[in-house]
């Protein structure tokens, strides 16, 4: 899968967590734009690695604070 | 005159003028100062006066009755374990000034150490001078960089603090969730090392995990297994070992970890296990060497009461029947409890949100009961928490006056 179809099914996912319909572009950040908490984050986090079959390890997600880098890390992790 | 001396040594503006390193606080200051202008007693800075007994002390100035230490067996004031300290203390001195691995290993500290392997019928035991330092001391020593740990996300801080110091990739799954556990497990890249990390009792909702199950899938997947039996040493198992003996899963974990601060009735840590390269730890595990040991009071009475544990099946009976009771009882109260079914010695009282929780809490504490409050970011789901857990020690008659207390204070603060 492509950057842009990773980036096409994350949005797919990220939708009902997404609750206020921020917008997203590839500098918005999960915890000031989109003000996912730890729980949210566990539970979306849970997600990709289901669809994408992948693990995104804690130590991982810590340099994960935008969109933009989440799409490059999944890019790069299901190679 | 130089020229230097009417220069400010340094600008008069500083950027950011009004934040240092506490400032990162500020939101916790609030929160807390918000509480305690509604009047309430703080929570957080309850003194006990006087203990009375492993279920009495005087608290504020009350009597009250005692349903939140995990002082689960009642061995704080038993004679025989009391009687073991003095004599160590007599014998020993007051501490050992020094580390296991140097000055700190005395005559007791293998005998606590025997107890607990007689106590699991395991080959090693290793004693840590807190539980928390025993977590801390085997999950960060053996799962370094590059090895991967699947734990469950509503582990104790003690857990995710030996992950962050070890520097494996740590990989959290849903609370008791065994298909969300295989799932991670499988995706480990090949020939990695692999941890999984699970307690017996949860003890923010008194729940129980699935060992049976999670246990052989780690097995599996060829991973090797920790589970911390804090809250269930003593009680759970036909011998007291914990929800892993119960599942009887005990035989396949690689260690048990657990505590000398609840059932046992003093301070300590410990983890015991069968691998034959163990007591390489002993040189190796930081938080074990770096630190100095317990005293010798301590493990004496650590020990003393370990063996009084081993056969303790009327206590074990008796604080499950207080556990079911006042269960069922705050249930028919209309109380909101953190499992349908009483699955431990804890009891966790579902509160409507943070304030109402401190008024409840303190108006159980006017009535003369003391429970544990719980708040985020501590719980799961962000809930607020009236934590209580049971005593052998309790009678069936505080049982009953303990339901009366909450059926008036829960009516008082309109919570039932």
């Amino acid at each position: 899968m492509d950057r842009a179809a990773v980036d096409t099914k994350i949005r797919e996912l990220i939708a009902p967590f997404n609750k206020k319909g921020v917008e997203l572009k590839d500098e918005t950040t999960f915890a000031n734009d989109l003000e996912f908490d730890s729980l949210t984050v566990m539970d979306f986090v849970a997600e990709i690695e289901d669809e994408f079959d992948i693990i995104i390890s804690m130590n991982q997600q810590a340099e994960i604070e935008n969109f933009g880098q989440l799409i490059d890390a999944v890019s790069k992790l299901q190679d | 005159m130089s020229e230097g001396i009417s220069q400010p040594d340094k600008p008069e503006n500083l950027p950011g003028e009004g934040t240092d390193l506490f400032s990162k606080f500020d939101g916790i200051i609030q929160m807390r100062e918000g509480l305690l202008a509604s009047g309430v007693e703080d929570p957080f800075n309850l003194v006990m006066e006087k203990v009375l007994s492993p279920t009495r002390a005087i608290c504020n100035g009350r009597d009250t009755i005692l349903l939140g230490t995990y002082n689960y067996m009642g061995m704080t004031f038993d004679p025989d374990v009391i009687d073991a300290g003095k004599q160590a203390l007599a014998d020993y001195g007051t501490g050992t000034t020094g580390s296991r691995v140097l000055n700190g290993t005395y005559q007791g500290h293998k005998e606590c150490e025997d107890a607990l392997k007689e106590f699991y019928d395991f080959d090693h035991a290793m004693v840590f001078s807190t539980g928390y330092l025993a977590n801390l001391g085997i999950i960060s020593t053996i799962a370094g960089k590059g090895d991967y740990i699947i734990l469950d996300i509503d582990s104790h801080a003690s857990i995710w603090d030996g992950c962050a110091m070890g520097n494996a990739e740590v990989v959290p799954f849903k609370h008791n969730d065994i298909e969300a556990m295989e799932k991670r497990l499988k995706r480990v890249p090949e020939g990695a090392g692999k941890l999984v990390i699970l307690e017996g009792v949860y003890s923010m909702l008194g729940d129980v995990a699935p060992l049976k199950e999670m246990v052989a899938i780690a097995k599996k997947h060829g991973a090797m297994v920790l589970v911390d039996e804090a809250h269930s040493m003593g009680f759970i198992g036909e011998n007291g070992r914990g929800v892993v003996e119960d599942a009887g899963v005990i035989d396949d974990v690689d260690f048990i970890i657990g505590t000398f601060s609840k059932s046992v009735g003093t301070v300590g840590g410990f983890c015991v296990s069968n691998h034959p390269k163990f007591e390489i730890m002993r040189l190796v595990s930081r938080p074990y060497v770096f630190t100095a040991s317990l005293p010798p009071s301590v493990v004496a009475t650590a020990a003393t009461s370990i063996r009084k544990l081993q056969n303790a099946g009327n206590k074990r009976g008796h604080l499950w029947e207080n556990s079911r009771r006042l269960h069922k009882g705050l249930t028919d109260l209309g109380f909101q409890l953190g499992t349908e079914q009483c699955e431990s010695a804890i009891v966790a009282v579902i509160m409507p949100d943070l304030e109402q929780g401190a008024m409840m809490w303190e108006a159980l504490l006017k009535e003369g009961l003391y429970v544990n409050l719980a708040r985020p970011p501590a719980t799961p789901a962000n809930m607020t928490l009236l934590r209580c857990s049971l005593c052998a020690e309790h009678s069936d008659e505080e049982v009953g006056t303990i339901l009366g207390m909450f059926e008036r204070a829960g009516k008082t603060i309109g919570i039932i």
